[in-house]
């Protein structure tokens, strides 16, 4: 299916996702931004309430915008190998795997999912934008390579409730579904695409289907779901959510590598507390195994840590500091009060060798009262892993509600 | 297991040409085992001879020998190993339209209305061109200097350049070298001089085996590589064409303990756990080393013969990328007996003549290659080798020409009928000069930028496999990750042209692979 620009696309350079319609029905408060190309929620009501569908009942958000891209052919198998530092052997048709991709130096370009559709057929999603990247990469392998992201709607369905509102919907074993599966599932229209995967930390879905299809899903779960508290929420619901949970955003907490031009301003895997995507002894080659494995051998530069930050200010864009009104060490990426964990957290780079887990950091937060700027010292200890990690995440069948 | 002892060798080099045989002589002198590779039954690449026609014989490539590298020569003795010259220091003779030709030697130029003033600043210029060459010869006999990870090598190179550039040639000297090196040839002769013959012979010098015209930027440097890049800029002929060179040099690698093998196309060179293990020929015979060599055009090595899935993907993306274009042809003929120049003795012919008449004409005939034609009036270098190696011709001559220009992406293709017409507009060309040259021609026949690719390997049908420009030169030949020789996967090296310092008959790129990979060098 090719999405057909409207005769008068010109007018706007904004693209509306297939769900737009449905999610404006929840809208109070017109708080959009531009993500790629579409417009996307910031907020539809309040970001707490927004927060609490996450972590307490079910929540939706419209991921459509999300670069897609499918790719087949005979060596989809080694074309992924090669350009992906984990081992892609290992993940067999109906898995999906989370992952980053790297340049020749090792910096990390973007993360994201990629999809085991068929034996050589894979869908890929990211944040940012990867046509080029998948140019250069199929240089010399056969395989097509196509951007899917307007021909597929898709939804985030996260919180502890979605299994149970998904068996409402009668889509059959979907209990049996474990953390990155990937099913089809009959639904009038054709079969849509649930994968277990989110970006909260949390037990969730994501639903994939055709573009005709968007409405009647939305439909479908609301129906199933009516007696759930499930809402639709926008971005920064959902950026409390994964600082909580510890999940890096690109654009956020690191530069691209493809579009970072300043020395030591882009981050390797291992600099992103992602060492463990990094199968260097994969037995094949991929971007960036030359320089990870000097990295490796001579030490990472930054180390990414996550902080339990004293007080209850966010310590948004920070400096870190080895004491108070001590030596740079490094800054804060991210930063929020996380309502579950009840801890203020941030993510952010320290210099090595700093920040081992359970080292302190200290973090001079600025921060407004009535338009005027404060500023407070304030203690920071380096979290061994998330704050926000439940059982329910990986439970499988999940429980019920 | 004896079999496999025997299929075993410490280093294979893909590609015998000429620095293919130059690398294999330097490992094989330093105690390896090593075995060159040829697909044709001879070995050269693009030094060779072959037959035109009945018992005449030409060098089908490359025809003159004006850049061997002087320390290669010696190294490899090839002397000893059957190398004679059968004329050296050729001087050059633009030719003109009304028979005042010019002559033009290292440091002298009389004939074709050139002007006292022009003879003297040509005296000066030439000099000053060679007082560079010296300078930065040494450049072309040491690895380019890896300016990431310096080495005490690198150090001193860096040095030793800094050095004679600004104290070896002095201040004014330094600033005129750095005004001129990004310059056009058009500019900087346009300021020397103003017989327009001179300026056109010039220019060609400049723009010969470039996809490049008088007018375009930066191509002063090629004529500056010319003479820098070995043998002082002294045009020879060897006895027996081009081949003999190789064929001396293929002697010498034998007798250093090389083993050549012909016939012996490779199809893959075989990658395990992320490092090279051997090579598979086409007849399914495997042979094993740590270390394979190619002296292949990288594209060819990275896309074909490795495969792109060793590597890592910007690496891939920066190979393919590398400018490769041939605008050159090989023109050749037969002649019964030799044509009258008008305006030249006999003994002139010997010379290397240039039709080259100005720069705007040697300008419009780029023109036309730029638009995927041919040109119309082709510029030539045209060599009659027979006159001063009678082995070539049992009777008669052999001609050998250089045109320009004629692009390696024709518009509707290479096909007979183009190549037919082409060859009539060549022969027309010397006409010219030369009004009874048809009567004398047994047959002719013309090698397209496309035919250099087929028969010659040279990808695109560019001499250098990789234009010779500042941005891919030096520690950016042919790209920045494999500028020492060592590709970005364990145990393969590259040797040759389209490696630091390019192509053109020189074998230095065969020397530095060889101790480069002797010194340990690894990317």
């Amino acid at each position: 299916m090719t999405f057909e620009l409207k005769p008068d696309h010109w007018r706007s350079a904004v693209k509306y996702s297939p769900f737009y319609n449905k999610i404006k029905e929840h809208d109070y408060l017109n708080k959009w931004h531009r993500w790629a190309e579409y417009t996307t929620a910031d907020m539809l009501e309040d970001a707490t309430v927004e927060y609490f569908a996450i972590r307490n009942s079910a929540s939706i958000f419209d991921i459509t915008p999300m670069s897609k891209y499918c790719i087949k052919g005979p060596d989809a198998l080694d074309f992924m190998n090669r350009m992906l530092p984990r081992d892609m052997t290992k993940i067999k048709v109906g898995r999906v795997a989370y992952t980053v991709w790297c340049d020749d130096e090792g910096m990390v370009i973007d993360d994201g999912t990629v999809f085991r559709i068929k034996e050589d057929e894979y869908l890929l999603c990211a944040q940012e934008r990867q046509m080029e990247v998948l140019r250069r990469n199929a240089i010399g392998f056969d395989v097509e390579y196509s951007e899917v992201t307007d021909d597929i709607a898709a939804i985030s369905f996260q919180g502890p409730c979605t299994c149970k509102i998904l068996k409402n919907m009668n889509l059959k074993d979907i209990e049996t579904m474990k953390m990155f599966d990937v099913r089809f599932f009959d639904f009038p229209g054709g079969e849509i695409m649930i994968s277990r995967t989110g970006y909260t930390g949390d037990l969730g879905y994501e639903i994939w289907v055709n573009n005709d299809q968007a409405e009647p899903l939305w439909d479908a779960l609301f129906i199933a779901g009516k007696d759930y508290a499930m809402r639709p929420i926008g971005g920064d619901a959902l950026q409390i959510a994964r600082i909580e949970a510890g999940l890096i955003a690109a654009k956020v907490d690191f530069s691209p590598a493809n579009e970072t031009v300043r020395p030591g301003h882009a981050k390797s895997p291992y600099e992103l507390d992602l060492g463990w995507l990094v199968k260097l002894d994969k037995g094949a080659v991929f971007n960036g195994r030359r320089a990870l494995i000097k990295e490796q051998k001579n030490g990472s530069r930054y180390r990414f840590v996550r902080l339990d930050v004293e007080g209850n200010k966010p310590a948004e864009n920070a400096y870190l500091f080895d004491k108070e009104n001590g030596k740079n060490i490094g800054y804060v990426s991210s930063a929020a009060w996380a309502p579950t964990a009840k801890k203020n957290i941030a993510l952010g780079f320290v210099d090595m060798p700093y920040g081992e887990v359970g080292d302190t950091v200290w973090a001079e937060i600025y921060y407004k009262k009535e338009l005027k700027w404060n500023r407070r010292w304030a203690k920071c200890t380096v979290m061994d892993g998330p704050a926000w990690n439940p059982p329910r995440k990986t439970l499988t069948p999940p429980a019920d509600f | 297991m004896t079999d496999r002892m025997n299929n075993t060798y410490d280093a294979i080099i893909v590609g015998g040409g000429h620095n293919g045989l130059v690398c294999g002589a330097y490992l094989a002198k330093a105690g390896k085992k090593v075995i060159v590779l040829e697909a044709n039954k001879h070995v050269g690449g693009g030094a060779v001879t072959s037959e035109l026609s009945y018992g005449k014989k030409i060098s089908s490539c490359a025809h003159f020998l004006n850049q061997l590298n002087q320390k290669v020569a010696k190294d490899m003795d090839l002397a000893a190993h059957g190398l004679k010259l059968a004329a050296s220091d050729l001087s050059t003779i633009a030719l003109a339209a009304d028979g005042n030709h010019m002559h033009l030697s290292r440091n002298d130029v009389s004939g074709g209305g050139v002007s006292s003033d022009d003879a003297e600043k040509y005296k000066k210029f030439m000099s000053l061109m060679h007082e560079y060459a010296s300078t930065l010869g040494f450049l072309i006999d040491i690895p380019p200097i890896d300016i990431f990870n310096l080495d005490w090598d690198d150090k001193v190179a860096a040095m030793k350049l800094g050095w004679k550039l600004r104290f070896g040639l002095g201040a004014e000297k330094m600033s005129e070298f750095l005004r001129l090196i990004s310059m056009n040839i058009r500019d900087v002769l346009d300021d020397e001089f103003d017989n327009e013959l001179l300026k056109g012979a010039l220019s060609f010098d400049a723009v010969l085996g470039t996809h490049t015209g008088p007018y375009s930027p930066g191509n002063f440097l090629n004529f500056l590589y010319r003479i820098a890049a070995g043998n002082n800029g002294a045009v020879d002929v060897p006895v027996g064409g081009m081949g003999a060179v190789t064929s001396a040099m293929k002697n010498s690698s034998i007798a250093s303990g090389a083993e050549i093998r012909t016939d012996a196309p490779v199809q893959k060179i075989n990658v395990e756990k992320c490092a090279v293990t051997g090579v598979t020929l086409q007849n399914g015979e495997v042979l094993n080393a740590a270390i394979v060599i190619s002296n292949v055009n990288l594209k060819t090595t990275v896309l074909e013969l490795v495969s792109t899935k060793h590597f890592e993907a910007d690496f891939v993306k920066r190979t393919t990328e590398i400018r490769m274009r041939g605008a050159a042809a090989k023109l050749h003929i037969a002649l019964g007996d030799l044509p009258e120049f008008a305006g030249l003795e006999q003994s002139d012919l010997k010379n290397r003549l240039v039709i080259a008449p100005n720069q705007q004409e040697v300008e419009r005939a780029f023109n036309h290659a730029k638009y995927g034609e041919t040109s119309e009036r082709p510029m030539m270098e045209i060599s009659i080798p027979s006159l001063v190696d009678g082995s070539l011709a049992e009777n008669g001559h052999v001609l050998s020409a250089i045109v320009q220009y004629a692009p390696y992406n024709l518009k509707g293709g290479w096909t007979d009928a183009a190549k037919a017409a082409f060859l009539e507009t060549c022969i027309n060309r010397i006409g010219e000069y030369a009004p009874d040259i048809r009567k004398h021609i047994e047959h002719a026949e013309i090698i397209t930028p496309k035919d250099m690719e087929d028969q010659f390997g040279l990808v695109g049908g560019n001499w250098h496999h990789g234009e010779l420009t500042l941005d891919q030169m030096l520690m950016l030949r042919p790209v920045p990750e494999a500028s020492r020789y060592a590709l970005p996967l364990d145990g393969m090296y590259i040797c040759g042209a389209g490696a630091h310092p390019g192509g053109g008959i020189m074998g230095a790129a065969g020397r530095n692979a060889a101790q480069a990979i002797l010194k340990g060098e690894a990317s």
